[in-house]
Order: structure tokens, then C-alpha cells, then sequence
């Protein structure tokens, strides 16, 4: 995905004359063509997480478009404040675009894992989340969305989905209908749940955007009141949406995701995936348990 | 020529009193800088808010608001009646200022640390439009603490934001916690043109406001007195967030 941002970036920059990119020393060598071609609006801004989201809610204010990027702990948890009150509190807009989403980075240890940022952005009023789950996917969604007056939190990974689906800023996908239970995917975790979910007659909803919520898609398949949530970071970030669309129906809720504990083991995040049970194994074995229960 | 400001200084005791809110020392040790700011510096027209060519100004330090308040209202930007309002439910106006909420207000501050970089941030953009609008913004020296104001001081000094001004209210409150030392000199290591100014004396503020760098950003120190002009209040941390009683309020009005 991070390709597809510097593809989708050089291609809008020649476009939008407002945008204005901020790296936090990172990406560089990609954007050399952006930096040479607009070098008024391509900053290798610095390590300075902080002041780099206040600087880009100034630029904001004179309807610029600022896009930062920079590894997720440091974009969201770092600047976690300047995010809510330079961007969401003033209502100003901007792109906050991450990579190394949970534990990408596994070999680099907890200091670059970020598997709470979608829990905690979404305790910003105004916020907007999207977990694209393939590059073809982020693109459009940035497309849809970077233009749009609010703060909009893009989270890549190094994972991609295997098919690109047609998505829809603040809409989920109905991928099939079932009458068992209805399992939801997030982003990345649709091919594992895919595989998971090919022999059940379940529903399988697909989501994108994690803010603003999709409530009607949930509510209009829900027959069975049978769900389980599969996230790719610290589970059950969505479970209070969820809950919510789907009242006063009766519900049984299981939920599959990042463990909330520190992942101190290093090399390669699908060692990880395994070791915490994102498996296509255990996401059957907690289908059977959903529709037994 | 100095104008006597007696009379914004009531109104802010006034006011805090009745609302039983806002920063009273904090106002006082601005408002000298406030004044000259609105009355001979900055390019705003109080009836066309959005003009693009307008020049910035931004209060970082927020909970200094009712300065800012009463300046805008002797300017003409808001009306003198809502200033009965402050602090209660429905008001415009609160103890840290909103941009959404009131006219002239550019940034929604009060969490300290924030002014500088969104003040960077509008200088950078007004520089990439090529305009020629200045921006100002005032911090504490308490919020001189905060390492996002030397975040954002590399940041001006890097970009060669010449049309950025930072006012530091030098009025030593932070003394008691963390020595904060020679700003002019911290500010020039970070590649800044930087002076210094007796913050109460309106003809002074006027000159050091009035320079513009030609390629630096411009840091003014400005030594200040917090709660200047009531000696009960001037440099007493007890009045920091402290409302005065009905009789207090007698004392102060007839000093």
C-alpha cells in the first residue's frame, strides 16, 4: 500500500494544487520525483510529530490540503492531543496517512507496533477511520475522501487483501448472505475470514470505513443475531457501534482480534498472526462456537 | 502614545468576578502587547473577518483570553453585551478561546504547546501562496516548557518564516517550577532574530512589533508583570485562577 500512496499522491499533487505533503523523514526516496516537481508543497518536514500536525492544521486554515505520513505510533499516539484539538475541535481537514499498522514492523519490537490506534482515534468526535484493505482500495477511498473538509485517518499496511473490492467511503460491503451468523471482516483480515467462512452459511460483511460507522448495512443483515467481529488490531474497537446499531435485537457478540498486551516477540508479523490466533483455524472454530452458542 | 487601559482592566475584574471564571493576572500581564497589536499592527477588518490578506493573530496561551476579549470588543469585533455572558452555558465566550465560536478568534487554544506550530503552519501556507500577511502569536513563558514550541521554533527557523512573529509573556510564572532562562538568547541559538521589551510600555511594544526580518522569524521577549496595575495581584500565584470576593472587587476598582 505504501507504493500505492506515493502513486496516488504524485497523481493528485499534479491535480490539486492545494495539497501539501508532510513526511516524517520517512517515505523520501519514494516522493524524490514529488519533491523535485513541487518542491513548494513536498516537505521532508522532520522528526517532530507533534508540531508537524499543529503546522499542518495551519495550513489547513488557509484551505490547503495537508497529508502526513509518518509510522503509526508516532502519527496517532504521539500526536494524539493535535489531533483532536488542532484538526477535530477547530473542524478542520486533513489526511493522516500511517504504515506499519498493529505489528507490521514485528522485527522492530512494541516501540513501532500501533495496535490501538483505531480504539483511540475513535474516541475523537469527527474522526474518520479507514482501513483500506488493498492498494487499489486505498486509493480510491483517498480519492473519495482526501477533499473533504475533516480529518481522515487512512491506516496502510504492509498486508494486502488478494481482490480489490468496490468500496465506498462510509458504506460496508455485503461479500455473501447466510443465515447462520454474520461475520464481519476489517480491512486486511477479509481473506483470512474469506477462507474461513467458505463452507458456512453465514452472512460476511466487509468494512473499510470504521468511522463514520455503517450501521444500516449491519442492522439490514443481521437475521440471525449471531456475530463475530474480526479485527486486525486491539480487539473490539467496534464493539460499542455494534452493539448499538443492532438494539434492542438480541445478540450473541464474539469478537477476534489483537490481544490488548504487549507483543514482545520480534520477527515476521504473520509469526505473530498465528501466535495471537489469526488463523483462518481458529476464526472456523469461533464461527462454530458462534452458531452452537 | 500610550492610551490608559484602566478602564479594559476593570472590565476584566468586573467580569471574572461575576462569572466566578478566567485568569485574571494572566489578562493584565497581556494586555499592554493585546492593545498595540489590535490598534497599530495588524491588518484586520473587524467587518471582513475572511479576508484572505488579513494579518493572524493567535492567543497560544488561551487562558490569558479575556485580554483578547475585551480588545476585540473595544475594536468593534464583538458586541460589549455578550462580555455579561462569559463562562455561562450558552456563551460564545469561555475561559479559553474558540474559533468557532468567536468572531476575530483564528485557533481554538488552551492546551498549551499548540499556538506556535499552528502559527508555523499559517506561515508556511501564506509563503507558499506567496502572500505577504504577517502572523502573530503570543505564548507564556510557563508554556515555554512544552517541547512543541521548540519543535515549532526549528520548524520557522528552517523555512525562513520572516512573516512569523512569536511573543513570549515573560511574566516569570513558570519560575517556581522550571527556569526557563535567556529566551532571546535560547531563540537566536534556534536561528531566530530575537529582542527583548518592557511588555507595559505601548511605545516599546510598538517598535519591536514593528520590525520585520528579512529572512528570519522574529522572537519578542516581552518582561511583563502578572496581574499588572493591581498590587494585591502583581506576581501573587494565589491569584493565578482566583475569582475576588464583592469586597475584594472594591478594593481593586478604587486602586
Amino acid at each position: 500500500m505504501r507504493k500505492q500512496f506515493v502513486v496516488t499522491l504524485e497523481s493528485l499533487l499534479s491535480e490539486d494544487k492545494r495539497i501539501t505533503l508532510l513526511l516524517g523523514d520517512i517515505g523520501v526516496f519514494g516522493f524524490h520525483q514529488a519533491f523535485e516537481k513541487y518542491p513548494e508543497r513536498v516537505y521532508n518536514i522532520g522528526i517532530l510529530e507533534q508540531a508537524t500536525i499543529g503546522l499542518a492544521s495551519g495550513l489547513a486554515m488557509l484551505d490547503l490540503i495537508p497529508v502526513v505520513h509518518t509510522i503509526a505510533p508516532f502519527l496517532v499516539e504521539r500526536s494524539f492531543e493535535q489531533l483532536k484539538i488542532d484538526f477535530a475541535y477547530q473542524k478542520l481537514g486533513g489526511n493522516f496517512i500511517s504504515v506499519g499498522a498493529s505489528y507490521d514492523y514485528a522485527a522492530l519490537g512494541c516501540t513501532h507496533h500501533c495496535p490501538g490506534d483505531v480504539g483511540i482515534l475513535k474516541t475523537i468526535p469527527g474522526m474518520e477511520i479507514i482501513t483500506p484493505g488493498t492498494d487499489k482500495e486505498f486509493d480510491s477511498l483517498f480519492r473519495q475522501c482526501y477533499a473533504n473538509g475533516k480529518p481522515t485517518y487512512f491506516r496502510l499496511s504492509e498486508k494486502n487483501n488478494t481482490e480489490s473490492s468496490e468500496v465506498h467511503f462510509g458504506k460496508a460491503n455485503v461479500i455473501k448472505k447466510g443465515t447462520k451468523a454474520t461475520v464481519i471482516a476489517i480491512g486486511t483480515m477479509l481473506d483470512l475470514v474469506l477462507e474461513a467462512t467458505k463452507d458456512f452459511d453465514v452472512t460476511l460483511l466487509y468494512y473499510t470505513t470504521l468511522a463514520p460507522f455503517d450501521s444500516q448495512t449491519l442492522k439490514e443483515n443481521s437475521e440471525s443475531g449471531r456475530i463475530l467481529l474480526c479485527e486486525p488490531y486491539y480487539s473490539g474497537a467496534l464493539s460499542s457501534n455494534i452493539v448499538k446499531a443492532l438494539f434492542p435485537q438480541k445478540i450473541i457478540f464474539d469478537t477476534l482480534g489483537v490481544p490488548c498486551e504487549f507483543m514482545e516477540n520480534y520477527g515476521k508479523a504473520e509469526e505473530h498472526d498465528k501466535y495471537i490466533g489469526l488463523t483462518v483455524e481458529n476464526i472456523k472454530l469461533r464461527i462454530k462456537q458462534l452458531v452452537y452458542a | 502614545m500610550s492610551i490608559n487601559l484602566h478602564n479594559l482592566k476593570k472590565k476584566i475584574i468586573k467580569i471574572c468576578t461575576n462569572a466566578k471564571e478566567g485568569h485574571i493576572p494572566s489578562a493584565l500581564s497581556i494586555l499592554d502587547i493585546v492593545w498595540v497589536l489590535y490598534d497599530k499592527i495588524l491588518k484586520i477588518d473587524s467587518q471582513n473577518l475572511e479576508d484572505p490578506s488579513r494579518d493572524y493573530f493567535i492567543l497560544s496561551k488561551g487562558h490569558a483570553s479575556l485580554a483578547l476579549y475585551v480588545v476585540l470588543i473595544e475594536k468593534g469585533f464583538l458586541n460589549d453585551e455578550i462580555l455579561e455572558n462569559f463562562g455561562k452555558f450558552n456563551s460564545i465566550l469561555g475561559g479559553h478561546p474558540s474559533r468557532n465560536k468567536v468572531p476575530g478568534v483564528e485557533a481554538s487554544t488552551g492546551s498549551l504547546g499548540h499556538g506556535l506550530p499552528i502559527a508555523v503552519g499559517l506561515a508556511l501556507g501564506l509563503k507558499i501562496k506567496q502572500m505577504n500577511n504577517r502572523v502573530f502569536v503570543m505564548v507564556g513563558d510557563g508554556e515555554a516548557n512544552e517541547g512543541t514550541v521548540w519543535e515549532a521554533a526549528l520548524l520557522a527557523a528552517h523555512h525562513k518564516l520572516s512573516n512569523l512573529c512569536c511573543i513570549v509573556d515573560y511574566n516569570h510564572s513558570t519560575d517556581r517550577a522550571l527556569l526557563v532562562g535567556d529566551l532571546v538568547s535560547k531563540f537566536q541559538s534556534f536561528g531566530w532574530e530575537a529582542l527583548t521589551v518592557d511588555g507595559h510600555n505601548q511605545e516599546e511594544i510598538l517598535k519591536v512589533l514593528s520590525v520585520r526580518p528579512s529572512s528570519k522569524p522574529l522572537a519578542i521577549v516581552a518582561e511583563t508583570i502578572k496581574g499588572k496595575g493591581f498590587k494585591i495581584m502583581e506576581n501573587n500565584p494565589a491569584w493565578h485562577h482566583k475569582f475576588p470576593t464583592e469586597e475584594e472587587l472594591k478594593i481593586l476598582l478604587e486602586e
